[in-house]
């Protein structure tokens, strides 16, 4: 019966993808345990599309080998998938000290820095998928005046001459749906077009829009009313809303199985997507000037 | 006697002893490396070292306070929560609102932190503890009409079976039934703690990273439907807390009672307590909280908590000079060639001593003070395991105390929902003050967490974290004591080198979180001669 139903079923291909984190906090590995349909173990054990499995070989968290044979594990991936693995990568990527700032593992006696692993890794892989702010632009590892001199996964691949297909999908943390929804869509169209990923390399199906334009609360601020204190109804602009310069569609998809988010809750969105986050947009509590809102006409009083 | 460490380096290879180098330490969060020297079969000495460091204290400064409240979050993705309300508490402090927080403010911060304890203790015990202890390659040859048991198997028939191997072998002692019926648990856990952060969400607009939590209060409002929607993910939590989480922690009691005599800490535990059940009196130390704050000494001394006896040693630190100092007069000045260092962590202590941080610390310290639940709980283990309550400063321990906290915390989040008044306030109102001081102390679900902040014309001159992974994979003090981590494998009898899954099991029990502890090393590729790495 068993043979029937996996016959059913069909043959599944195995895509082979590793994790690595570097300056980080496990954030997005977090919140893609979150995810909902389909959950983790749809996408760590199922075929999460008919016919295609991604078998995640490396996960600092949840993998169950530890030490040099697990460093071992990703080797083995690039020498024996040449350009047929997925790599993701979450946190930044510390600089300093020749990358000594983060090392994740010690192979054949060496301190491997997250730098160096990366550069090798990258090079063999199908695809590099940047989780999280920190690796798609340094985020908050990477704030000044940024001790460790961490950089986003872009601009070190960029100055190693590294030119695998790359995708950032940004958030802090990103949104479930963005990572897996990414993976699903490289696995079912093969790599992005040009059309697919925006300027910053985000895929437009996720972060085509601003915040601004399908907040619920719009209509307040085409109002000119305006919460004044945490709590209050209306438009959240004046407690520092960067929602208007914020590419992300929490405001339809919701966070945690469409239970609530951020300006929903009451609180203004801080623009975990942007490049610019966190440094060029704050203080979270300030409003935005004037001046970047013009094309809003927004009222004042 | 020298270290054997240092003798080792020298290329005195006949000390006879072996080093064990695991690099990294997976199923924890975050970056740790653990060496140890072992000599006749026992670890002889360890080192516990952290390989990242981002520098919080250095990037919060010079920016509005507030937003340390919202960063700060960004230490962990799994224990952010604690941050966020540490924070809060701290800029509470410093704003004049320790005592003015409104009581659906205080109640709704306790749900938000109480829904991340529920995740983060279930995440740690099955998601990075038990395939220490569960043999999942059982599922293989399971027969059975469980559907996640079935996607397993087929999974391990395609044959490609990472993540799930390669793992260290030669002590699974489960049956197979059994090991299938754990596995089985292991996937339904994931959906417990997925609905543990739903819960959370309801009141903290997302998860990781809630939205909600800041100063003065919370900015979400309680509304009956959103109560009734959170009662209803807590009960499913609650169940599968009673009918699966503890019962597996007894079965792996029974199947592994050695690991009650390993591992045992510095027998100190330290608490902050958790969960504020009072918002009037505005000294976090002593204000009536859920767990109660205190220090146990040597499992049966228990001493009122006094902020004023901690303090970080550097001797071992990668920081310039060997001072100890308490949190507010450090300065942080990086020094990766110090020849002494071999941790970023520094090395806190309470009144001089070694101090352990953790549910164990919060139980026991709980249990001490005289609170009947607590009691009432550990006592009812004891019994089933007809153990003596010595064995609880163990690796089993540890676990243990974990798993019946998050029952406690479970439980008392069903009755805190019914106190929120809906349509009463929950946020107070105030204005950034200049130039202040101020200092927030609550329980992460890892342990003692400490923020501390100094404004000056109305930015941050000054913000020091002690977070709880700090406190128990500290390097040696000033007074050449090992760290709680270090201290609990010194003295561990390894069977096999190449797979001494008795460190690890040691250490997974302290549920350490090194992005929380925030340190890295330095190596500089120094050739270390003969060793063994696993």
């Amino acid at each position: 019966m068993d043979d029937m139903l996996s016959e059913s079923r069909g043959a599944v291909t195995e895509y082979p993808a590793v994790w690595l984190a570097g300056a980080g906090c496990s954030g997005c590995s977090v919140s893609l345990l979150n995810a909902v349909s389909p959950d983790i173990r749809n996408v760590l054990f199922d075929p999460v599309l008919p016919g295609k499995h991604v078998n995640l070989r490396f996960h600092p968290i949840i993998m169950a080998g530890q030490g040099e044979p697990a460093m071992k594990v990703l080797l083995d991936t690039r020498v024996e998938n040449p350009k047929g693995y997925l790599l993701l990568v979450e946190g930044a990527v510390p600089t300093a000290e020749e990358g000594l700032y983060c090392t994740i593992g010690d192979l054949s006696g060496k301190h491997m820095t997250m730098q160096d692993t990366l550069v090798e890794m990258a090079g063999d892989a199908m695809a590099v998928v940047c989780v999280g702010t920190c690796s798609s632009f340094g985020g908050i590892s990477a704030s000044a005046p940024n001790p460790s001199g961490s950089r986003s996964v872009s601009e070190v691949l960029e100055e190693n001459g590294i030119e695998t297909p790359l995708i950032n999908v940004p958030g802090c943390p990103p949104h479930p749906d963005w990572v897996v929804g990414t993976i699903a869509m490289v696995l079912l169209n093969g790599l992005p077009g040009p059309d697919d990923l925006d300027p910053a390399r985000r895929p437009r199906a996720f972060y085509g829009k601003l915040i601004h334009d399908n907040c619920p609360r719009r209509a307040y601020f085409d109002a000119g009313q305006f919460a004044r204190h945490t709590g209050d109804p209306g438009c959240l602009y004046e407690l520092g809303c960067k929602g208007p310069m914020t590419y992300a569609d929490c405001p339809t998809r919701l966070w945690n199985n469409g239970l609530n988010w951020c300006v929903g809750a009451g609180a203004p969105c801080i623009g975990c997507v942007e490049p610019t986050f966190p440094d060029k947009l704050q203080p979270m509590y300030h409003k935005l000037n004037d001046d970047r809102l013009s094309r809003f006409k927004l009222k004042t009083r | 006697m020298s270290s054997l460490f240092s003798r080792f380096r020298k290329g005195k290879k006949k000390t006879g002893a072996t080093r064990i180098t695991i690099d990294p330490v997976t199923r924890i969060e975050g970056h740790l490396m653990i060496e140890a020297m072992v000599e006749a079969g026992e670890v002889k000495e360890v080192k516990s070292s952290g390989t990242l460091f981002r520098g919080f204290e250095i990037f919060l400064q010079g920016r509005e306070p507030r937003d340390a409240q919202r960063i700060t979050q960004r230490v962990c993705g799994v224990c952010p929560t604690s941050h966020s309300v540490a924070s809060a508490l701290n800029l509470d402090s410093a704003f004049g609102l320790a005592d003015k927080i409104p009581d659906n403010g205080r109640i709704l911060r306790n749900l938000v932190l109480g829904a991340n304890y529920l995740q983060s203790h279930i995440l740690h015990f099955y998601h990075l503890a038990a395939l220490d202890y569960v043999d999942v390659t059982a599922v293989a040859n399971y027969s059975g009409g469980d559907w996640d048991l079935k996607a397993v198997k087929e999974f391990m028939a395609r044959g490609q079976l990472g993540p799930l191997v390669p793992r260290y072998e030669g002590d699974y002692r489960f049956d197979q039934a059994t090991n299938q019926e754990l596995t089985g648990h292991y996937i339904k856990a994931l959906e417990a703690r997925k609905l543990a952060q739903e819960a959370l969400a309801i009141f903290g607009g997302k998860m990781p990273h809630n939205a909600t939590v800041c100063p003065g209060g919370i900015t979400e409002h309680p509304t009956v439907d959103k109560i009734a929607n959170l009662l209803w993910r807590l009960n499913r939590v609650r169940d599968f807390i009673d009918t699966m989480y503890v019962p597996d922690i007894l079965a792996v009691a029974r199947a592994y009672p050695d690991y009650f005599e390993i591992g045992d800490g510095c027998g100190n535990l330290l608490s902050y307590g958790v969960f504020d059940l009072d918002g009037k009196d505005p000294d976090y130390g002593a204000r009536k909280r859920l767990h109660s704050q205190g220090a146990l000494e040597g499992m049966k001394r228990l001493h009122p908590l006094d902020l004023n006896n901690i303090t970080e040693s550097i001797k071992h630190s990668w920081y310039k000079g060997d001072w100890t100092r308490p949190p507010c007069e450090e300065v942080t000045e990086p020094d990766r060639a110090k020849k002494d260092g071999y941790s970023w962590i520094k090395s806190p202590r309470y009144d001089g001593k070694v101090y352990e941080v953790g549910p164990l610390a919060r139980m026991l310290v709980s249990y001490f003070a005289g609170l009947d639940p607590v009691k009432n709980m550990v006592d009812d283990v004891l019994g089933q395991l007809g153990a003596r309550p010595e064995v609880l400063n163990s690796t089993l321990g540890r676990h243990a105390a974990r798993a019946l906290e998050t029952k406690f915390v479970a439980d008392a989040m069903a009755s805190w929902l019914l106190e929120l008044k809906p349509g009463e306030p929950v946020c107070a109102e105030y204005d950034v003050p200049e130039d202040a001081e101020g200092l927030g102390i609550v329980g992460a679900p890892r342990g003692a967490l400490l923020h501390y902040i100094r404004i000056k014309d109305r930015k941050i001159d000054k913000y020091q974290l002690v977070v709880p992974t700090t406190w128990n994979a500290s390097p040696r003090d000033d007074k050449e004591q090992p760290g709680p981590m270090e201290q609990a494998i010194i003295g561990t009898k390894i069977r096999d080198p190449e797979n001494p899954y008795e460190i690890l099991r040691i250490v997974r029990s302290f549920d350490p979180c090194l992005a929380c502890a925030i340190h890295t090393i330095n190596h500089r590729g120094r050739k270390l001669g003969e060793f063994k790495v696993v």
